[in-house]
């Protein structure tokens, strides 16, 4: 075997995945793991600064932008579970800091190395996974941000083929936003659900047993809609499937 | 949200005849525009090509609009330039009161009422006749439109039946939309042959003929414009191509990306007013060259957005528009084009919860056919609004305190801990279902009870144990 330095990957967790649901977190640095990458996990994250950047308070986006890039440009590459943060990073610092000369060229070459996570595992690292086994159909969402900014479409698919026992099944307006919108959602409450409540309905006609996607944010939405609705839709970030972590509690399921 | 706004989206939501009439009219659109572009395999470089010709011309806007006031003035139309919507309103009405018309025709055209038209003829005393068939619609109905395709798409046919019985005489023999159809013919045709002024809009401007383009479905533009004595045409300047075969370069995206037909059923170009030895045509020919913020727009970060060539594209296939409909937006344009250009026309101040209102999915700025990036011109006026201290005290204080604790890892990770144990009260069972200070979310869905400990709580726990 040839002694090929393993990549070195730094871990953005992303906010959400740190308070709601920390098992991505770990799904996704133990599928990194068993793709041969060297993960670190650097403490000083917080958020990647999209709820600022969304805002129009570009000052504070640009204040964590720069936290951010500081702590992780050293890595090889920067990967997230979430497409929305990852779009951040790859297009909104570099727009935010365009007109900083001591940080912009540091905000594109990061920008470059930044990856969605399973577009990072199939694209980059050809990854594909083995000995994965869930007995159950599933469909599958589009998240906005990956799949229009970063082309995150065929990636999640592709490596869930590989899932044994896994039947997915197409849902009518897989492209179209959930209407989470990150702040939006508390912003337009009422326009919100109208959306939401649209594409609940759509998940429910797959008949499926599981919704998956790979934004924690559209996951909540999501799945808070169903659970009111009183379905019994299970939802899941994609690599908790991938990395073998769906026999446990769905999101809003807890261990008994 | 602004309390107008707020009302005007509950009033759209509560209304499911309009969310039916959204869904067949935006349904079929999307539809029928995806089997266009698939047909269309050379939709990419067109588009590259739409995208190149507009871009140069707003680049050498000057330079095309005189040497489209050159050739208009060479083929004996009376060029007349507005710095403005007042402006635009006093030159057309001055041309009809001069003229005594009593008359006025007129063709579908979003700039007419960007400018206030509708209501500037009716101040003048002059009778207005929409021609277009969903203008018809809704001047019976006593509205503005609600798209700039199909301005009266809020409307079923259901409800255009009822309105035609007791507004056309005698009412229409049936409810089908053939006999509908008759019953407006019936009564428009009279009216074309009687009007004094024809007062329509362009498609494109042509500068090196001087002639102006419309192009519609009905053939309603023709009749507008060819037996009244006077044909006015009102026109952004953005309108402007270089060329004849320019303007048929976006007619293919245009076209397709509106209503997904290849080419529009009547394609008319008006270069001057009748000459001798002509059948037809106006004895005077007039346009108004509207600047209204254009010019503005040139220097500032909208400049991208004078690109647009008004094919609705961008509406039909966003979530907001298509749940809230045109009047929600509470400006001349709706949907994501319309709310990167109220702020323009009307003030950020009112209309701030246009740019706000959106999800920033993308999808508008896909399927744009010139490629306006819509959602990076939306977060402008966002910041924008943010700069100049309009966005609600509430929402300003909430994302300063965030940044505060996210500029702080330490002080975040001790906040994260607290506000887990604190969010975790408000739950059972895995989900929370009401939540004080997040009623916008928990008043339509359950909440995903938050984990115990973080995972970097976790993940540190673990680090350490590893050891």
């Amino acid at each position: 075997m040839s002694a090929q330095p393993k990549p070195r990957v730094g871990l953005f967790v992303t906010c959400l995945v740190d308070a709601i649901r920390p098992q991505i977190g770990f799904a996704a640095l133990e599928l990194l793991e068993k793709a041969g990458c060297e993960v670190e996990v650097p403490q000083v994250q917080t958020c990647c600064g999209q709820p600022a950047l969304n805002s129009g308070n570009d000052r504070n986006a640009a204040l964590l932008a720069r936290q951010t890039i500081a702590a992780f440009e050293g890595y090889d590459y920067v990967v997230l579970p979430s497409g929305s943060c990852a779009a951040t990073m790859v297009h909104g610092y570099p727009e935010l800091l365009a007109d900083d000369p001591d940080w912009t060229g540091r905000a594109r070459a990061m920008a470059a190395k930044t990856h969605e996570i399973t577009s990072f595992l199939h694209d980059v690292l050809g990854y594909v996974p083995q000995g994965v086994r869930l007995e159950a159909s599933a469909t599958y969402h589009d998240s906005c941000s990956g799949l229009r900014d970063l082309g995150v479409a065929e990636q999640p698919r592709a490596l869930l083929s590989h899932v044994e026992g896994l039947n997915m099944r197409g849902l009518p307006g897989n492209d179209v936003c959930c209407g989470f919108g990150g702040t939006f959602c508390v912003k337009y409450p009422d326009i919100s659900n109208a959306i939401v409540t649209e594409k609940a309905e759509a998940i429910e006609g797959t008949g499926a047993d599981i919704l998956l996607a790979g934004d924690l944010g559209c996951l909540m939405n999501m799945a808070g809609k169903l659970h009111r609705r009183g379905a019994r839709t299970r939802c899941f970030h994609t690599i908790e499937v991938l990395a073998g972590r769906a026999g446990g509690p769905a999101i809003g399921e807890e261990a008994s | 949200m602004t309390a107008r706004f707020k009302d005007r989206v509950a009033a759209a939501l509560a209304d499911p005849v309009l969310k039916l009439a959204i869904d067949r009219t935006t349904g079929n659109a999307e539809r029928k525009r995806a089997a266009a572009v698939a047909d269309f395999p050379q939709f990419g470089a067109a588009r590259a090509r739409g995208q190149a010709i507009k871009d140069h011309v707003i680049a050498h806007l000057d330079h095309y609009l005189e040497m489209f006031e050159r050739n208009a003035t060479a083929r004996g139309t009376q060029v007349h330039w507005a710095a403005d919507d007042a402006e635009a309103r006093a030159i057309v009405t001055n041309i009809c009161l001069a003229a005594n018309a009593r008359r006025v025709t007129r063709s579908k055209s979003m700039l007419g009422e960007e400018i206030g038209l509708p209501h500037a003829l009716a101040d003048a005393g002059i009778e207005r006749v929409e021609t277009d068939l969903a203008e018809h619609i809704i001047q019976l109905a006593g509205e503005h439109p609600s798209h700039i395709i199909w301005p009266a798409m809020h409307r079923t046919r259901e409800q255009v039946a009822e309105l035609f019985k007791t507004a056309h005489q005698p009412p229409p023999a049936a409810e089908d939309p053939a006999t509908m159809v008759q019953s407006a013919r019936r009564v428009l045709r009279e009216k074309f042959l009687s009007a004094d002024v024809g007062i329509s809009g362009a498609n494109f401007l042509i500068a090196d003929t001087g002639a102006t383009c419309t192009v519609t479905n009905e053939g309603n533009a023709e009749l507008t414009t060819t037996p009244p004595r006077i044909h006015i045409v009102t026109a952004g300047i953005e309108k402007l191509v270089p060329s004849t075969a320019h303007a048929f370069a976006l007619l293919r995206l245009l076209v397709r990306s509106a209503t997904g037909g290849e080419m529009t059923q009547y394609t008319t170009f008006h270069a001057g007013p009748r000459r001798t030895g002509d059948a037809d045509g106006p004895e005077e020919m007039h346009i108004v060259l509207v600047d209204n913020g254009r010019t503005k727009m040139l220097a500032n970060e909208f400049r991208d957005m004078l690109r647009c060539i008004r094919c609705g594209a961008c509406m039909n296939h966003c979530v907001v528009y298509r749940q809230i409909g045109g009047h929600a937006y509470g400006g001349t344009y709706p949907g994501p084009m319309g709310s990167v250009l109220t702020p323009v026309l009307d003030g950020l101040a009112i209309s701030r919860d246009l740019p706000n209102a959106c999800t920033m999915n993308g999808r508008c700025a896909e399927v744009c056919p010139v490629g306006i990036p819509l959602p990076t011109l939306l977060r402008a006026w966002r910041r924008r609004s943010w700069r100049e201290g309009l966005e609600p005290a509430p929402v300003r204080a909430g994302i300063g305190l965030w940044a505060q604790f996210a500029r702080r890892p330490r002080l975040y990770r001790l906040a994260t801990r607290l506000g887990l144990r604190v969010l975790r009260l408000f739950g059972r069972s895995g989900w929370i279902s009401r939540l004080p200070l997040a009623r916008g979310w928990t008043d339509y869905r359950d909440m995903p009870r938050p984990a115990a400990k973080s995972f970097m709580d976790q993940y540190r726990a673990e680090q350490r144990a590893r050891k």
